[in-house]
């Protein structure tokens, strides 16, 4: 078993999946994908193979759940769709983001360090 | 919780592959269309937007290989493959698994069998039986003698009475009984029992009822019966309305009141009973008369369960305690009387204390046939592993980790050990029974030895199955992924493979399996050269020609003066016969699987320690009794027809009760007094042996049946062959009365073998794992000669090119051969120097160092490995050097 990285990246994209997924409703890979790069502002060019075996562990997690559909050019597409259990999730990890992201940034802020 | 919900839909995804292979398929590519199509719609050209795409995406087969990484549990699935792969390669070489297997299924399935008996026999021998963890064997003790004793019933009720920490006392006597049908007659094992009998040990009749507490008291006033469930189905074959109807047993009616669950075969280790009556009965059934009310009548047997939580020990101290209360109210009779308490399967008074030793030696000598397998496949997987070395190589050259080389070595193991033991266990299945086979029938009812493969046994073999897996396939796994890749890229060009280091523990492996076949072997000799002793023992009477056989008074309605006419008439007649010598009846011939009576007794001018009750055994015999068996008188006169109930009481005493009580002085004409009542000695009897030829000498005396009663015992002495006679007895016999019942008419030799067929069984049960251990270390040493015979082929090609001839190879070769063997051979004279003191109670009037079994047991294992190593050394000198050194 691969090891999981829990570097910045790697949870973080997690939590953008989420995101997407708890304001866009179900969507197939492609769209998150596109969706995520779109948000970013195309600043974060998204290795999209990574991001089905990603999407594989949060449906393991019960996070999100998948189910087959037509897509929009009528083709069969999986598509994903948040659980309950991950609203949960993301309303905490978003908090936590939060939390950290205000303590590293007092951090950096001039002085923030020596106070 | 969340992990567990991450496993399990990693096991799931590892079932349904090939849909979720696809599903991962489609829903790449269609990640990848939709990409194409939104860059063409973008203004990209086709072809441009396709290899874009891709780009965008990474590697495809990476991503794939991580989704499916995440999918399942890739250290299972390595384990497939490595399975896979493993039974490729044994198909490749059937030769080489199927001797493994072989080998490995032998050893597992000795020691699967063993257990079984262990487990049937000595842990849990009454199937249905609840509790029987808690259940121990009760005894009486006399203090000063060794051995045991049974229990009266009244000192019985006083320790169910008196002890707090049992649940239930049991009474349970074995006893044969003789049940007419209609004009036929047959024996059946039966057991007495108390009324608590089917209760406390929690089995429910099928039909009708157990015993009531009403059927303990009365003399001979219940006459009922409870049947087992196989003769209800045989013998009444399953008659629905059993319950209430009559059987004739020992020439009473009694009323079947219930009929006992199938498998459930009562509580005697080695005999399934048939019928089991009350305690009330115990005067038509048990010989020598009405017991239940006389406390120095000791015939019962018994069990007891503990209440849960209490030790042996403790039950042991209490129940001694109410043994000495009524040693102390109860002189008497109970005067040095104690009990002792057995765990079931050290129970003296049935066949698990006869078969224990045997038990033992069997589990000693499977262990060894295991470890001997282990070693033989290790040395076979070794030698394989060499021939693969090519394969390893490459496999580390190209990238393989060293685990994973370690681990498919080891499923090469796990699958030669699962055939192995699946082999096993139907081997156990098929012999869990076989200890019956071994030993003798008796009186036409054969024993009942069942082994038990419960889901216990199964654990434990499975478990020894692992451990041996660990044990062959652990050294060549770490010698084959120990390979030193440059070293073994240059020894490979070079032909030479096999380190010194490797040599050794192939050589140490055969060493092994030599000990441990030399041990066996020591083993087998020494029973071997007990049982000759054994069998080389005098009894003290004629075995050949004297026919012994049991007629039925009890079951035809005779009673004492009638048994006695008839008694006199049928010696008269049979002496009558052509060559017939004389004729006798006894109360208990010897050597039968019944104990004899004991009487405590007082001698005229011996004093007795005051905490002790001598007591001797004895036996009533009919006139000319000694003439008939060939006992010699050292003194006096043996009893005639005139020795009667008007006479005054006399008896014949042994050697050793003569020597031992009168202390030199001639006890004929002297008295003694035996349960209250003087007897006065008439004769001394030369010492013989009463119950089997290995018991120490003891004190016996005779008492003249005329005067005692009784007496079902007839032995008859014939200058004739005794089987000739057979038919003429039985014949004389029914033309007086046709229904009296003749038991087995047997000669006194064949009683003498049966009492030696549990030593036979443990000699028996040595030789063949004995034979089965040299052959196996034999194909050991012949397979590791055979392969340094082979590498060595370029040096010896060289040596006869030199001039070396043919006779010095072959001597180099079997020198070699020969001292592996002496290296095995010392090793196995250390071992079985400590292990032949297990079997110390199986022999007899052998040193367990005997020095010419050990003697012997060298130049067998010699001659065993100089045939082993025969072939490869003739295959050594028969090189041909040009060829040899061309290769």
């Amino acid at each position: 078993m691969p090891p999981d990285k829990p570097d910045v990246l790697h949870g973080s994209l997690a939590l953008m999946v989420l995101r997407t997924l708890d304001s866009m409703g179900p969507q197939h890979g492609w769209g998150i994908a596109r969706r995520i790069e779109q948000t970013s502002g195309d600043v974060l060019e998204l290795n999209q193979g990574s991001l089905y075996p990603a999407l594989l562990r949060l449906e393991q997690l019960g996070w999100i759940a998948s189910k087959w559909g037509t897509s929009e050019n009528n083709r069969r597409a999986k598509f994903y769709s948040i659980t309950r259990a991950g609203k949960k999730q993301l309303a905490a990890e978003t908090e936590n983001w939060e939390r950290i992201s205000g303590i590293i940034g007092r951090f950096l802020r001039p002085g923030g360090a020596a106070s | 919780m969340r992990r567990l919900r991450v496993l399990w839909r990693r096991c799931a995804g590892m079932l349904s592959k090939n849909r979720l292979e696809r599903d991962l398929e489609d829903e790449l590519a269609f990640h990848l269309q939709m990409e194409t199509t939104d860059l063409i719609r973008r203004g990209m050209p086709p072809e441009e937007a396709r290899f874009s795409a891709r780009r965008q995406f990474g590697g495809i087969a990476r991503t794939k290989e991580t989704y499916r990484e995440t999918r399942g549990l890739p250290m299972i699935e390595a384990f497939w493959q490595d399975m896979r792969f493993a039974l490729r390669m044994l198909r490749r070489d059937p030769g080489f698994s199927l001797l493994a297997i072989l080998c490995l299924t032998l050893g597992i399935g000795a020691n699967a069998t063993v257990f079984s008996w262990i487990e049937g026999i000595l842990l849990r021998p009454f199937p249905l039986v609840a509790h029987q963890e808690r259940m121990m064997a009760v005894a009486g003790t006399n203090r000063g003698e060794p051995g045991h004793d049974d229990v009266s019933c009244p000192d019985y009720r006083d320790f169910a009475k008196n002890c707090t920490l049992f649940d239930a006392f049991i009474v349970d006597r074995i006893t044969g009984i003789t049940l007419s049908t209609g004009d036929r007659a047959e024996r059946a094992p039966a057991s007495i029992v108390s009324s608590n009998y089917f209760d406390a040990l929690g089995v429910h009749p099928i039909l009708g009822r157990g015993f009531e507490p009403a059927e303990d008291v009365g003399r001979n006033a219940h006459p009922v019966t409870v049947i087992s469930y196989r003769v209800w189905r045989e013998r009444y074959r399953g008659d629905p309305g059993i319950v209430g109807k009559t059987q004739m047993l020992n020439g009473l009616p009694h009323t079947i009141v219930g009929v006992a669950p199938e498998n459930f075969r009562g509580t005697f280790v080695g005999w399934g009973m048939q019928y089991w009556l009350p305690l009330s009965m115990q005067e038509l059934f048990d010989p020598g008369g009405y017991k239940l009310e006389d406390r120095g009548a000791r015939w019962i047997e018994g069990f007891v369960r503990l209440k849960p939580g209490v030790s042996r020990q403790r039950a042991q101290s209490e129940i001694s305690a109410v043994a000495q209360r009524l040693e102390d109210t109860y002189p008497a009779t109970n005067r040095g009387r104690g009990i002792q308490l057995y765990p079931l399967w050290q129970t003296p008074f049935n066949n698990a204390g006869t078969l224990l030793p045997t038990l033992k030696i069997s589990l000693a000598v499977a262990i060894a046939v295991l470890l001997i397998a282990c070693a033989n496949v290790s040395n076979l997987l070794l030698l394989r592993s060499f021939r693969r070395r090519h394969e390893m190589t490459v496999r580390l050259a190209i990238g393989s980790a060293r685990r994973r080389l370690f681990a498919q070595l080891l499923t090469e193991g796990f699958i030669l050990a699962a055939f192995a033991a699946a082999g096993g266990f139907a081997l156990a299945y098929a012999c869990r029974n076989l200890l019956v086979l071994l030993l003798p029938a008796r009186g036409g009812v054969s024993m009942y030895l069942p082994g038990g493969l419960d889901w216990r046994v199964l654990a434990l073999s499975a478990g020894v199955c692992a451990v041996s897996t660990l044990l062959f396939a652990l050294v060549p796994a770490i010698q084959a992924s120990d390979i030193d890749l440059a070293g073994s890229m240059r020894a490979e060009s070079a032909g030479v493979v096999g380190g010194r280091r490797r040599a050794l523990v192939r050589s140490s492996l055969v060493q092994v399996q030599v000990a441990l076949s030399f041990v066996l072997l020591v083993g087998t000799g020494l029973l071997m050269r007990s049982l000759r002793a054994v069998e080389a023992t005098n009894p003290g009477f004629l075995t050949g020609n004297v026919l012994a056989t049991t007629v039925d008074f009890a079951a035809a309605g005779y009673n004492r003066d009638r048994t006695r006419n008839f008694q006199e008439l049928i010696v008269d007649r049979l002496q009558s016969l052509a060559g017939v010598q004389s004729a006798a009846f006894t109360g208990l011939a010897p050597f039968t699987m019944r104990s004899y009576q004991s009487a405590s007794i007082a001698v005229e001018g011996y004093q007795a320690p005051p905490d002790r009750q001598i007591t001797v055994a004895c036996v009533g015999v009919g006139p000319s009794y000694f003439a008939t068996m060939g006992i010699p008188l050292v003194a006096g006169r043996e009893f005639a027809r005139t020795d009667t109930g008007a006479t005054p009481p006399v008896a014949v005493v042994n050697e050793l009760m003569a020597s031992q009580y009168w202390k030199g002085l001639d006890p004929v004409g002297r008295r003694f007094q035996a349960n209250g009542q003087w007897l006065q000695v008439i004769g001394i009897a030369k010492m013989s042996k009463y119950r089997n030829l290995t018991e120490i000498p003891q004190p016996f005396y005779y008492t003249p049946l005329l005067q005692t009663g009784g007496g079902s015992g007839l032995q008859v002495r014939t200058a004739l062959p005794p089987e000739t006679l057979t038919k003429a007895l039985r014949s004389e016999i029914q033309k007086l009365d046709s229904n009296l019942i003749l038991g087995e008419v047997i000669t006194m030799r064949e009683q003498v073998d049966r009492t030696t067929a549990v030593r036979k069984t443990a000699l028996g049960m040595l030789a063949l794992f004995g034979g089965l251990a040299l052959l196996l270390a034999a194909i050991g040493l012949y397979a590791v000669m055979s392969y340094t015979v082979s590498q060595r082929m370029r040096e010896f090609g060289l040596r006869m090119a030199l001039g070396a001839d043919t006779a010095d190879l072959l001597r180099g070769v079997i020198r070699h051969g020969l001292t592996l063997t002496a290296a095995g051979i010392l090793l196995g004279i250390a071992v079985a120097m400590v292990l032949t003191k297990l079997a110390a109670s199986l022999l007899y009037h052998v040193s367990p160092r005997d020095l010419l079994t050990f003697g012997a047991a060298c130049v067998v294992t010699a001659i065993a490995s100089l045939a082993a190593c025969l072939v490869p050394a003739w295959r050594a000198s028969r090189i041909d050097p040009v060829r040899a050194l061309r290769s």
